[in-house]
């Protein structure tokens, strides 16, 4: 579903210094797969996942999702971005918009669907994430933790083959992560392709196929959760899961 | 419950504004007495003539000579009212149209589109206004047969367009990028995601500053008298030079312009109340 081969990626901080985000990075990841990738702060897990849909562009490499090369010269790249859900830290939903408008929005706009349709999609989702009694307020009268949710209901307005989620549930006051978490659990059962970094290693246990850890822009030790929590081979590995656990 | 401390704070803005504005109307009441009083040392005695003003707002009578019957009409200032109302929407409007685009181009990756429009800004906001008018009025328009009236609207609508794209770009820019990027992964272009979602937005900060900036086109707009367009100032010095009534009739032109700002000020904050819902 993703490739990711030989991917290069270099920042230039403000005062000119060069970061090396992602270096020679390669992984696929099988329709439904659930990967959870964790690493220590810097470590390029971010800018992987920005990567997947664009949101950074690549030095050297090449990443396909679902067949289609994300640099091919005349590779759509909104049309690419339909197929990619993305669940952001800071939630960053449409503030001057309802609930219900932030989930149908793009259904209208991008998917071309009409209102009456979107409304009920979205409101089946609203409804699968536990929100639907809020589809008329603004965002800001919500929780950190039902943003979350909303912002989820609306990526997979979308209808999406991928989905994307960068430390969901790190903004989260601890009683609201549970919430969340319990959202991803119940798409990752329903056979969902994820790449998910967090560093909840609970939800790793229970639905990750595969945990990958990252250092320095490089994929470090790839595993089963089980690997991880029982015998992790590298010395960063165990020294990271150490300070995480 | 409320508590005590919140019902405090609801009380607190009504205090401050009854003893703000009896300081200010003390003030006020002090400088008028030492303003009177130094005319009145310097033995300045003006007669008023302020029976002369109505006529130059509102008169009844005949226009001209051949008409039949008299009727209601504006007076002189009233006039030169409507035709700088006239040019401050129609250059209001070309300003925001002119603001948009520059704010949205200064944006842009592209060098080219960004160094022309940094130019024009750069260009319009160092040079005085006066002499745009005069520029844009005796060569631009003399090229292109514009009336007084366009090339008036054209110099005000290009000069405040330069500083309402300004106030675009720093809107746009307050807008966190994560409300663009989170556009984007959902499959929006960009001209999408700004038209739905970070203009909106950044519209509704930049209403003040831009309140503000309408303020000034207002007032700026009394230096198109120059090119002889009987806007308000205008006709305020014609109607001086035929009465001498000089005080009474800037005044009156002064009053005018204030009620068309204070107009516009309270409108906005109308709208801004009103689109305050998703806070
Ligand atoms: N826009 C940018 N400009 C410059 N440097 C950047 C930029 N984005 C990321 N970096 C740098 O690239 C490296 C990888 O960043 P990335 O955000 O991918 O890390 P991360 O693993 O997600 O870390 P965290 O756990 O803190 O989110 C870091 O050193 C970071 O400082
Ligand atoms: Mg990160």
């Amino acid at each position: 579903m993703i490739d990711a081969q030989h991917v290069y990626k270099t920042f230039i901080t403000p005062d000119k210094r060069k970061v090396e985000a992602l270096v020679d990075f390669t992984l696929h990841i099988d329709p439904g797969e659930v990967v959870v990738i964790i690493g220590p702060s810097g470590s390029g897990k971010s800018t992987f996942l920005r990567c997947i849909n664009r949101l950074e562009e690549i030095d050297r490499g090449k990443i396909t999702v679902d067949g289609q090369d994300l640099h091919a010269p005349k590779a759509d790249i909104n049309k690419i971005r339909e197929e990619i859900g993305m669940v952001f830290q800071h939630f960053n939903l449409f503030p001057h918009k309802t609930v219900m408008e932030n989930v149908t929005l793009a259904q209208e706009i991008v998917r071309k669907r009409k209102k009456s349709e979107a409304i009920e999609i979205a409101e089946a989702l609203l409804k699968k994430v536990g929100i639907l009694d809020k589809k008329d307020v603004y965002p800001s009268q919500l929780s950190g933790g039902q943003q979350q949710r909303v912002a989820i209901a609306r990526s997979l307005a979308m209808q999406p083959k991928v989905m994307l989620f960068d430390e969901a549930t790190s903004a989260l006051d601890p009683e609201m992560i549970g919430e969340v978490l319990d959202v991803m659990k119940t798409l990752a059962r329903e056979g969902m392709t994820m790449v998910v970094v967090t560093h909840e290693m609970g939800f790793a246990r229970e639905v990750a196929d595969r945990v990958i850890f990252m250092d320095s822009g490089k994929i470090v030790e790839t595993g089963t959760p089980e690997h991880f929590f029982t015998n992790p081979e590298h010395e960063r590995t165990k020294l990271f899961l150490s300070q995480i656990l | 419950m409320p508590s005590r401390l919140s019902l405090l704070r609801q009380k607190e803005p009504a205090l401050k504004f009854t003893r703000r504005s009896a300081i200010t109307v003390v003030v006020l009441l002090v400088l008028g007495y030492l303003f009177y009083h130094f005319f009145i040392s310097k033995g300045i005695t003006y007669t008023w003539h302020w029976n002369d003003i109505p006529k130059y707002l509102f008169y009844f009578g005949k226009r001209h000579p051949s008409e039949p019957v008299p009727s209601w009409h504006m007076g002189a200032l009233m006039m030169g009212l409507t035709l700088t109302l006239k040019i401050s929407v129609v250059s209001i409007l070309f300003a925001i149209i002119i603001g948009l685009i520059v704010g949205i181009a200064r944006l842009s990756e592209e060098p080219i589109t960004k160094f022309i429009t940094a130019c024009y800004v750069e260009l319009i906001r160092g040079t005085p206004l006066l002499v745009q008018i005069y520029i844009i009025y005796f060569f631009i328009g003399t090229m292109l047969r514009l009336s007084a009236f366009a090339a008036g609207a054209a110099a005000l609508s290009i000069f405040e367009g330069a500083y309402v794209g300004e106030i675009v770009r720093a809107g746009i820019q307050s807008i966190h990028k994560g409300q663009m990027e989170a556009a984007r992964s959902l499959g929006m272009s960009y001209a999408q995601a700004m038209r739905h979602i970070i203009l909106p937005q950044a519209l509704k900060r930049i209403i003040p500053p831009l309140a503000g900036q309408f303020i000034s086109l207002i007032k700026d707009s009394s230096l198109v008298s120059v090119i002889a367009l009987a806007d308000l100032t205008f006709r305020a010095q014609q109607a001086v030079a035929q009465s001498l009534d000089a005080f009474e009739i800037y005044f009156t032109a002064a009053g005018l312009y204030l009620v068309m700002t204070f107009t516009l000020s309270m409108v906005t904050q109308y709208i801004e109340r009103r689109m305050a819902v998703s806070d």
